[in-house]
């Protein structure tokens, strides 16, 4: 039996230690090595990486990456959960919107992000069409600032914020909602006192998948941030590419990794089995 | 007598069949009143009219005399109990009871909760989820939700079918103290014969879409106006075109004196404690239940016997 067992863990096991554990045991000895006088890595073994990272700069950095990624999760949440409480109600249609909602991953997120820039730079077709019509004189700041970021990511996270809020709302007893308006509730006070506390681990589950990437997210402040507003994904990015400081950009992966892993326990801890 | 809920002539069409097809009905206040059918009749489709939960294609719902054909669920006064109760599963028993309640005008909402609660036999079980109580229990706290708003018609649709049959019958006799005691109109639905003619004062019988006939339970039983009502509720012997209630149907060895008789078949014949079960062949053939008392002579199967009935038993329909 044991063995049996063991032979079927055996895939999952290696795929876990060869793609999980032996990069992060990397990841945390490079962090504790010193930076090599040509990039690289070289001895002794030192925790300085780790001392750097007080530097009030980084505390910025870590402070806007969480803002941004917090601000497009409620943005996400704001947009997805009336798109989910539509897509639930379509009858028949609901397959059709379904697919509609995850045809974007069908094209690389790097071009899609691009057509964006094309979209929002001064001679844009945003910009050009306001122009054309009139509205505005000069060009609109639409592209290299946090607007441009946050915009990105939510076009870039809904999907994963739209598709567990479907399934919570999907799996809602219709009864519920007629047993609601029976006993005298209108339509808001039904959606705020039974469908909201009800959806709630589709809440939960949907802001765990965008605020992760959002926090890490490096592509989209890079080309639509222009660099300006630089994300702890960037920084990471950065000391790895550029400054060629492993041991730096090792330590800061691994403090965001703490970090995010504290903010799921504590979030997965209230009732763990409600997650996704 | 006071007329509590009036339809009229209303009917449902769906795209694809008509469920309900011009029904007209009225119910005095007070009265516990079941629309009987098998399902598929548009009994459920009936109540979810009168609930507000479907429009009706045409025809009026009148309340204390008031058109509320077209008015939303949460306008009208009339409450529901579901089939799977519906309880919100977020909430204690007691928010549940007191979510009605807190969407009216009015105050002190906890004790009247609780009062609810206590007239189901509830009380201790305020600060439980429904997923921590039993399926008897949480029909009771579907129940005091409604009642506590002291509905003028309280709908209930087959309240009962999800218990186990134990229970039912428990359940069944609770739920008529209950409604004695509170005085509301019931409008209940079932496909349970034994339900509707245990509980109502009157009742109603549909099929397809039709209510074939409305009376009280021994009217229905005894007086039935079609041949659908007459099989739908209780056994019946078919014989030559003429129905014979089994109990209705006399049996013995010998033919009576001043009486036509048939003669038949004894083919089986089953001792049911108070009386006995008697399936019989008549010469042509056609199979005959009658349910005899013990007191009579006792038969046994292969006996051949004597048929018939009092003229006054017979159910004829064109």
């Amino acid at each position: 039996m044991n063995r049996l067992r063991a032979w079927f863990l055996a895939p999952t096991w290696t795929v876990m230690v060869t793609l999980f554990l032996a990069p992060l045991a990397i990841i945390l000895a490079y962090s504790l090595l010193t930076r090599g006088a040509y990039g690289g890595l070289s001895p002794p073994w030192t925790a300085e990486s780790y001392g750097r990272l007080v530097d009030p700069i980084y505390f910025v950095i870590l402070w806007r990456s969480f803002w941004i990624a917090g601000l497009s999760t409620v943005v996400c949440l704001l947009l997805g959960f009336p798109l989910a409480l539509f897509i639930s109600r379509s009858g028949p249609r609901k397959n059709l919107y379904l697919s509609l909602v995850i045809l974007p991953f069908w094209t690389s997120f790097l071009i899609r992000t691009y057509a964006w820039m094309f979209l929002l730079r001064d001679t844009g077709l945003v910009n050009t069409f306001l122009e054309k019509l009139g509205l505005i004189q000069g060009p609109l700041p639409l592209l290299y600032n946090n607007f441009a970021v946050i915009l990105g990511l939510v076009y870039g996270y809904l999907p994963f914020m739209v598709l567990p809020l479907y399934a919570t709302l999907e799996r809602l007893d219709p009864n519920l909602l007629e047993a609601a308006a029976d006993l005298g509730a209108k339509p808001g006070i039904t959606l705020l006192r039974v469908i909201l506390p009800l959806c709630e681990p589709g809440i939960r589950a949907g802001s765990i998948l965008v605020f992760i990437p959002c926090l890490g997210a490096y592509l989209t402040p890079d080309l639509l941030g222009g660099g300006k507003s630089v994300m702890i994904g960037n920084l990471i990015q950065n000391q790895f590419t550029t400054a060629r400081d492993w041991p730096f950009g090792a330590a800061v992966a691994l403090v965001l990794m703490a970090v995010v892993m504290t903010l799921l326990m504590i979030l997965a801890g209230r009732d763990s089995e409600d997650l996704l | 007598m006071e007329c509590v809920l009036e339809l009229r002539g209303v009917s449902k069409q769906y795209p694809s069949h008509h469920a309900v097809k011009g029904i007209s009905l009225s119910l005095a206040r007070g009265e516990f009143f079941s629309l009987l059918g098998p399902s598929g009749c548009g009994k459920t489709t009936t109540l979810r009219m009168v609930a507000g939960f479907e429009e009706p294609t045409s025809g009026q719902v009148l309340l204390n005399g008031a058109d509320i054909t077209h008015q939303k669920p949460y306008q009208r006064n009339v409450s529901t109990v579901f089939q799977n109760y519906a309880l919100f599963p977020h909430l204690t028993v007691q928010q549940n009871v007191e979510f009605g309640l807190r969407r009216r005008p009015g105050n002190h909402f906890a004790q009247r909760a609780l009062e609810a609660l206590d007239l189901v036999r509830l009380a201790g079980k305020e600060a439980r989820r429904p997923s921590e109580i039993s399926g008897g229990e949480r029909q009771r706290v579907a129940l005091a939700r409604s009642l506590v708003l002291a509905p003028d018609v309280l709908l209930l649709d087959e309240p009962l079918s999800a218990l186990d049959p134990n229970l039912r019958k428990q359940v069944r006799a609770e739920l008529k103290a209950i409604q004695r005691r509170v005085g509301i109109t019931f409008l209940f639905v079932t496909h349970d014969q034994e339900e509707a003619l245990s509980l109502s004062d009157r009742l109603g019988v549909m099929n397809a879409g039709q209510l074939q006939q409305v009376g009280t339970p021994e009217e229905i039983y005894l007086r039935p106006s079609t041949r659908f009502v007459a099989s739908f509720l209780g056994d019946i012997n078919w014989i030559d075109g003429v129905g014979v209630r089994p109990e209705a149907t006399r049996i013995a060895k010998q033919p009576p004196d001043e009486r036509p008789a048939r003669p038949a078949t004894v083919v089986q014949s089953t001792f049911l404690g108070n009386l006995i079960h008697v399936e019989a062949r008549l010469a042509d053939g056609q199979p005959v239940t009658a349910e005899i008392s013990r007191l009579s002579a006792s038969v046994l199967a292969g006996d051949p016997v004597y048929l018939w009935w009092e003229p006054a038993d017979e159910l004829v329909f064109e």
